[in-house]
């Protein structure tokens, strides 16, 4: 199995904020292995170092933050002490949560094309990248538009669409739909969806959202104060309902339906998704 | 009986701009928990400021237990209407926890050990106490909105408005702060809360309003709205999971309104009970 990313024994403390203070340990022991090709979702509550670790995979952490580092993060065989996040951007794209602090250009097409650009790449496969890019997030009508004008949701395809246009090797997703509304979110994970589709990008989405996770992850990884608490597919997660509820994750409802009628009748259902319910239980009533 | 709020025929505009409330009548009776929902632009925070007076309507009034919001400073209103911000960092200043939650008791005229007694259940419903040294400024974004929301909650007013506070909190601390605005409610206290969850809005409220465009789509209870699937897509909205999987199971004789896990189990089961199928369920 072609590993893309691994991280080895993951130590990480920022620096304090204030001088005679101590550092601030956040990540206390990670080892996790992605496949290539994989969707991993990492779960867990807020302060469990989500965000360090997807920062640990490009190199801004160490590199950009300080802080004491131990173990070691190795993308498509680049280890993250020796690369920084300049040359590691160039295979880990991460899309943050917040549409603003990602975009800067005038159009949405300079924006799309700024990270290529940084390449050196000749001016036709820049443009074929651009294309490609806007086309698979679904904004092609929206390049000539200021990225700051546009909705949110726009705005966080908008930001994907730059990273996707470096194709880097890894996608990173920080909670990408955190901020947006139903109809944001919506147009986000359906761009995903499409791009899953179509190419084989290796993706680690950190997410809040159960039913997202159940749709998308391959595998999932519970983050619970720097270390990882459990892991497993989404079937394996979800049926372990009320510890992941302990862990104040939020699970697919139809993930908790099925542990209520497990508790009622004694039965042995796991449902992931709003089909597999629909299925099983129809049959059952109609016998 | 007046309601606690009522909105008569506002309009809203900023500067220049496209109405941002158009004609938009509904109210809101004491006890009663309101959810309300719509994308972003459809005008749900300009909405909820006008509840407390921080906006004035353009046209038409907003009364708050029967007194215009137009003859009433925003201080005044503070008293029966709490206001948590969508952005905790709009409302928090003072340097330590402790204080944050204590600041508005004291301009309710409290005695001093009311204050503590109130500022620390506060805190402790929140899980908060340990900080209650630290600044507010830094603690996380989560920490943060948990301190908005306590420092609302400890005044206890007859109604309190809350812009997504579930925004930057993840499900188990979102639970236990809607557990805390549930305990508010049984007292008797009137809810009105912003959201873009779905679950929230059907698992806890009473009604629901959906904003589109600046205008009131529906109003009512919130069976009947999760009822209403054009509508509710009209506005980009969809109903819970569990709901959209009751309404695919009408065929099979679910009545297609579940708004909680709780209910549909209960539903199906007496089903099953019904269709003597439960000799034959796999286990």
């Amino acid at each position: 199995m072609d590993d893309i990313v691994v991280v080895e024994e993951l130590h990480f403390a920022y620096p304090p904020l204030m001088s005679g203070e101590e550092p601030v340990p956040v990540l206390k022991g990670i080892n996790l292995r992605v496949r290539r090709g994989e969707c991993l979702a990492i779960m867990g509550p807020t302060g469990a170092g989500k965000t360090t670790l997807c920062l640990a995979l490009n190199g801004i952490v160490p590199h950009l933050t300080g802080g004491t580092f131990e173990g070691s993060v190795t993308v498509a065989g680049m280890n993250t002490r020796n690369h920084g996040p300049g040359e590691m951007s160039r295979i880990v794209g991460i899309v943050f949560q917040n549409p603003e602090s990602q975009l800067f250009n005038m159009t949405v097409e300079d924006e799309v094309a700024f990270g290529p650009e940084g390449l050196g790449l000749p001016r036709n496969e820049l443009r074929e990248r651009v294309d490609w890019a806007l086309r698979a997030v679904g904004i092609e009508h929206l390049r000539r538009r200021s990225p700051l004008q546009l909705s949110g949701g726009q705005k966080q395809r908008v930001a994907l669409a730059s990273i996707l246009a470096i194709r880097p090797q890894v996608l990173v997703l920080d909670e990408p739909t955190a901020e947006l509304d139903p109809l944001g979110r919506d147009e986000f994970f359906a761009a995903l969806r499409e791009l899953r589709a179509e190419a084989e990008t290796t993706v680690i989405m950190v997410e809040q959202d159960g039913e997202r996770v159940a749709e998308f992850a391959d595998r999932v990884v519970v983050l619970v104060d720097g270390k990882v608490k459990l892991e497993g597919t989404p079937k394996e997660l979800f049926s372990q309902v009320e510890l992941v509820q302990e862990m104040g994750l939020d699970i697919p409802q139809v993930s908790e339906l099925a542990h209520k009628l497990n508790q009622q009748w004694g039965t042995n259902f796991t449902f992931l998704t709003e089909e597999e319910a629909l299925c099983k239980l129809s049959q059952l009533l109609e016998g | 009986m007046k309601a606690a709020i009522e909105f008569r025929k506002v309009w809203y505009w900023y500067e220049d701009s496209i109405p941002a409330l158009r004609d938009v009548n509904f109210a809101v009776e004491e006890g009663d928990w309101v959810a309300i929902v719509g994308q972003n632009g459809s005008g749900k925070t300009t909405l909820a400021k006008h509840c407390n007076g921080l906006l004035k309507p353009k046209r038409g009034r907003v009364l708050i237990y029967g007194e215009d919001t137009n003859e009433r400073r925003v201080e005044e209103l503070a008293r029966t209407v709490g206001y948590v911000f969508q952005n905790p960092d709009h409302q928090i200043f003072c340097p330590t926890t402790l204080e944050e939650v204590s600041f508005g008791l004291r301009n309710l005229g409290f005695s001093r050990e009311e204050i503590e007694g109130r500022a620390w259940e506060a805190l402790r419903a929140f899980g908060l106490e340990g900080y209650a040294s630290k600044p507010p400024a830094i603690l996380g974004y989560g920490l943060r909105r948990k301190v908005a929301v306590a420092a609302v909650y400890a005044m206890r007013p007859r109604i309190m408005i809350l812009d997504e506070p579930d925004l930057g909190l993840d499900w188990g601390a979102t639970k236990r702060l809607l557990e805390n605005l549930n305990r508010l409610h049984e007292e008797g206290h009137t809810i009105v809360l912003i959201t873009h969850n779905m679950k929230i809005a059907a698992g806890f409220s009473q009604k629901v309003l959906v904003l589109h465009d600046g205008e009131v789509l529906t109003y009512g209870p919130t069976r009947g709205v999760f009822k209403e699937i054009e509508l509710l897509e009209e506005a980009a909205l969809s109903p819970p999971q569990i709901t959209r999987l009751s309404r695919r199971m009408i065929p099979c004789g679910m009545r297609g309104d579940s708004l909680t896990v709780e209910e549909f189990c209960e539903e199906y089961s007496r089903l099953v009970v019904r269709a003597k199928r439960a000799s034959s369920l796999p286990r």
